[in-house]
C-alpha cells in the first residue's frame, strides 16, 4: 500500500470546477455545477447524494463517457497532471483501462451478454498491455481468482447470465482491475445487491485497495457504505458539493444542514430513535435552481443572505470544507441533541 | 406469541413519546372514522396462516408437456405465520427469499398451492369475498408503476369507494378528502394525475388508496426502497403514525434491517421460502438465534470503518429450484454439521420464551465445537468456500 503522499503530489486525480450541462427540450439542465474533487493516491473518496444530485454525471464526465446531450462546459479533470477534458477520444481510449476504470451499478447491462466472461476480462490486457491471447486468458483466470470467483478455470467459459448478481459484480471488478488502473470509478456498485452480497463486495473492494494501492471514487446514496469503505467524503446537492472532509469527522460532526439532515433522516441499526426527522420538501430542479444556496428552500437555518448569494465551499479546520453560511448552527443542533440524551 | 398484543404498544415503548409528537409537520388529522369497528374485536390473532405454499411453473406449458414434467419453483414452501391485532410485523430476507410472494398470497393476489389463511378465525376461500378482500390491503414497492396513470387521485379513490360501497355515494367525495388529508396531502391533490407527483407523494397516494377500504391489515411491500433517502423518513413516519393512531396492523416487507428496527415490534426472517426465525424486534437484534440472522445483522453497513474480517455470510443463496437437503441454509452456514444435511430443522421455541422461535438444530442449545460463537467470528470455516 502506498502512503498518503506529499502535499501537492499526493493527488492522483483532481477535478477542478467542473461544469456539465445537458440540453433538453425543457431547457438546459446544469447537472454538475462547479464541482471540485481531489483523490489522494491509494485512498477512497465517497461521493454521496440523492438521485439527480449530479454524482453519476460527475463520474461519467471524469471518464469522458457522457451521454450525447451532455457536455462539459468548463473545468478540468487532471489525471496525474494531464487534463482529460482536452484530450480527443483516441487518446482517452488509451487511458480508459490502464489508468482509469469504471464499475457500473447494473452489471447485467454493462457486461456483454454474448461473450464469455473470461474473454471479457482478457480483452483489456490484450488491447492495452499487448498480451497474447493465451497470456491474457491466464491473467483473466488469475483475476477471477483474486476477486473470489470459485472454480475460475471452468467459470472462464461461462456467460454473464449464468452468474448471480454478486458474481457478475465480481466480474465487473475483475475487468476494472485487468489493466492495473490507478483510479477505479464506482457508480453505486452495490445498490442492486442484497446486504450479505453487498458486504462481500465491499470487503473485496477494501482488500483490493489495500493490496494494490488503487484509488477509488465511490458514488452512492448510502451513507454507511461510504463510512465502511472510504477515507474522504464529498456530499453533493443540486449539482454542487456542499460539504467535504474526512469521512468519520463529517459523520461525527456534520457542518452542513443537508448532511445533518441526511444523517437524521436515515434509520440506524445501532440506535433506535423515537422518530426520524425528514428533510422537508424535495430536491431542486436543475433547470431553474433556486437562487442563492440551492438548499435554502428546505433548510432549517435559512436566512435572507442564503437567498442572495451562492455560498462558496469554504475551508474549515481539519481538512474540511462546507458551503453553508451558517454552518456553526449545526453544532448547536448537535449540542442540543447531546444534552437531551 | 399467544398473548394478544395491545394496539399502540410500539408507540408506548418508544421512549414515552406521545404519538402526537411523532407526527410530521404536515400531520394529518386522526379520524375516528378509520379505526376499524372497535366494538370488542374477536379474541385470537388477526391473521393465521398455516402451511402456506406458493409455487410458479418455470417452463412454458408447452415445454412441460414435451418433457412430461412440470418444474415448480417453490417461492414459499410451508410457511406458518400468525399476525396479532395491532402489531407491526416485519418480514425480512434477501431477494428471492419469497417475502413478496408470501405478502401477495396473504393479500389474496396469488393463489395458494397449499395451506390456508384464517382471518379472525374464519378460513378464507380460494376466491375471497369482496368483504374479505377489503380487510387486507397492500402498498406496493414502486409508486411509479402501481398507480393508474390515466386516473386522477380522486378517480382512483372514488372507484374503490364505490365498488366496495365503503361509504354512501353522497359521501364519496368528502371521504376522499378526509383520506387524502390522512396521508398528509392537501385537497389540491385530488384532481391531479399520478405523474404530477414526486415519488414520496405518490407513495402517500398509494397509502391513501390502501386505507380507503378501512383495512385491518396493511401489507407494505418495500414501501420506501424506491424513494430518495431524504424522502424515505417521511413515509416511514407516516406509516408509524397511522399504525398508532388508527390501530392498524402492519405487515412490513423489507430488506433494510434498520427500517425494520425502527418501525416494527416483531420480526420474521425468511430464507429460501421458509421462515427461519421469528422474535420480538429487540430480542432479535440483541440475541439472534439462527446463524443466517446473525450473518444478516453483521452484514449491515455501520457508520464505522469496516474491519478487515471476512464477510459475515459467504457465497450466494442457492437457487429455489434446487433447494439443499436438510437445512436450507447449510450450504452457507458457518456452523453446519452432518445432521444439517440430513434433517430439516423445524421452528422451535426458545426455552422459557415462546415468542422467539428459530429453525436451526443449534438455535438455543450449545453451538457445535467446530464453529465460533457469533456471526462475526464464524469465518474460519467458510472463508475459502467462496473462492
Amino acid at each position: 500500500m502506498k502512503g498518503p503522499g506529499e502535499v501537492g503530489g499526493g493527488n492522483i486525480l483532481e477535478v477542478k470546477d467542473l461544469h456539465v450541462q445537458i440540453s433538453t427540450r425543457r431547457g438546459v439542465v446544469r447537472a454538475v455545477d462547479g464541482v471540485s474533487i481531489e483523490v489522494p493516491r491509494g485512498e477512497a473518496v465517497g461521493l454521496v447524494g440523492e438521485s439527480g444530485s449530479g454524482k453519476s454525471m460527475t463520474l461519467r464526465a471524469i471518464l469522458g463517457v457522457l451521454p450525447v446531450e451532455a457536455k462539459i462546459t468548463s473545468g478540468q479533470v487532471l489525471l496525474d497532471g494531464a487534463d482529460l477534458t482536452t484530450l480527443p477520444n483516441s487518446a482517452l481510449n488509451r487511458i480508459r483501462g490502464p489508468k482509469l476504470a469504471m464499475i457500473f451499478q447494473e452489471p447485467m447491462s454493462a457486461l456483454n451478454p454474448v461473450m464469455r466472461v473470461g474473454w471479457q476480462i482478457a480483452e483489456g490486457p490484450q488491447v492495452h498491455l499487448g498480451l497474447s491471447r493465451s497470456k491474457a486468458a491466464e491473467r483473466a483466470v488469475e483475476l477471477m481468482r483474486r476477486v473470489g470467483i470459485p472454480d475460475p478455470e471452468r467459470r472462464f467459459r461461462s456467460f454473464p447470465h449464468e452468474f448471480s448478481g454478486g458474481m457478475r459484480q465480481r466480474v465487473m471488478i475483475a475487468i476494472a482491475l485487468s489493466c492495473d488502473p490507478e483510479v477505479i470509478l464506482c457508480d453505486e456498485p452495490t445498490t442492486a445487491l442484497d446486504v450479505t452480497i453487498q458486504d462481500q463486495i465491499l470487503r473485496l473492494l477494501a482488500r483490493l485497495c489495500r493490496e494494490s494501492g488503487v484509488s477509488l471514487v465511490f458514488v452512492t446514496h448510502d451513507l454507511p457504505v461510504v463510512a465502511q469503505l472510504c477515507q474522504h467524503l464529498a456530499v453533493m446537492y443540486g449539482g454542487q458539493i456542499v460539504e467535504r472532509g474526512p469521512v468519520h469527522d463529517v459523520f461525527a460532526r456534520p457542518q452542513h444542514p443537508y448532511t445533518l439532515g441526511l444523517l437524521r433522516s436515515a434509520p440506524d441499526v445501532e440506535e433506535v430513535r423515537d422518530s426520524l426527522v425528514p428533510i422537508p420538501g424535495s430536491p431542486p430542479s436543475l433547470i431553474s435552481p433556486p437562487a442563492g444556496c440551492r438548499f435554502h428552500p428546505r433548510c432549517q437555518f435559512a436566512e435572507d443572505d442564503c437567498k442572495a448569494q451562492v455560498p462558496p465551499l469554504r475551508p474549515l479546520a481539519g481538512g474540511r470544507s462546507t458551503a453553508c453560511l451558517h454552518y456553526e448552527r449545526c453544532d448547536d443542533v448537535l449540542e442540543a441533541e447531546g444534552a437531551s440524551r | 406469541m399467544s398473548e394478544p398484543v395491545m394496539p399502540m404498544k410500539r408507540a408506548g415503548e418508544a421512549g414515552g413519546v406521545p404519538p402526537a409528537e411523532a407526527i410530521s409537520p404536515d400531520a394529518p388529522v386522526p379520524l375516528a372514522d378509520f379505526v376499524p369497528e372497535a366494538e370488542s374485536p374477536p379474541p385470537g390473532p388477526l391473521l393465521e396462516a398455516t402451511g402456506l405454499s406458493v409455487g410458479f411453473p418455470v417452463m412454458s406449458p408447452l415445454a412441460a408437456r414435451i418433457r412430461h414434467e412440470e418444474r415448480l419453483l417453490k417461492a414459499v414452501d410451508g410457511v406458518d405465520l400468525t399476525i396479532q391485532r395491532g402489531e407491526a410485523l416485519a418480514l425480512v430476507g434477501e431477494s428471492g427469499s419469497g417475502k413478496s410472494t408470501l405478502a401477495r398470497a396473504l393479500t389474496g393476489l396469488l393463489p395458494l398451492d397449499q395451506g390456508q389463511i384464517k382471518l379472525d378465525g374464519k378460513v378464507l376461500g380460494k376466491r375471497r369475498a369482496r368483504s374479505d378482500m377489503r380487510r387486507v390491503q397492500m402498498v406496493f414497492q414502486d409508486p411509479y408503476s402501481s398507480l393508474n396513470p390515466r386516473l386522477t387521485v380522486a378517480g382512483i379513490l372514488h372507484e374503490l369507494l364505490k365498488v366496495h360501497r365503503v361509504v354512501p355515494r353522497s359521501e364519496v367525495a368528502s371521504f376522499s378528502k378526509e383520506l387524502i388529508g390522512l396521508v398528509g396531502l392537501t385537497e389540491d391533490a385530488l384532481p391531479a394525475y399520478p405523474r404530477q407527483f414526486s415519488g414520496g407523494q405518490r407513495q402517500r397516494v398509494a397509502i391513501a388508496r390502501a386505507l380507503a377500504l378501512r383495512p385491518e391489515l396493511l401489507v407494505a411491500d418495500e414501501p420506501v426502497s424506491a424513494l430518495d433517502v431524504s424522502v424515505q423518513a417521511t413515509i416511514l413516519n407516516l406509516l408509524q403514525e397511522l399504525q398508532s393512531t388508527l390501530g392498524l396492523t402492519l405487515l412490513l416487507i423489507s430488506h433494510n434491517l434498520a427500517v425494520v428496527r425502527h418501525l416494527c415490534n416483531r420480526v420474521a426472517v425468511m430464507y429460501l421460502g421458509r421462515i427461519i426465525e421469528v422474535a420480538p424486534t429487540e430480542e432479535l437484534y440483541a440475541s439472534p438465534a439462527h446463524p443466517y440472522t446473525r450473518g444478516l445483522l453483521a452484514a449491515i453497513p455501520r457508520m464505522t470503518a469496516m474491519s478487515e474480517d471476512a464477510p459475515a455470510v459467504t457465497g450466494d443463496p442457492p437457487s429455489p429450484l434446487n433447494i439443499p437437503s436438510g437445512c436450507r441454509f447449510r450450504t452457507r452456514c458457518p456452523i453446519a454439521q452432518d445432521i444439517c444435511a440430513r434433517e430439516d430443522p423445524a421452528l422451535t421455541a426458545k426455552p422459557g420464551d415462546g415468542s422467539h422461535v428459530a429453525a436451526c438444530h443449534f438455535a438455543f442449545g450449545p453451538v457445535p465445537a467446530a464453529a465460533a460463537e457469533t456471526g462475526t467470528d464464524a469465518k474460519s470455516a467458510v472463508v475459502d468456500s467462496g473462492r
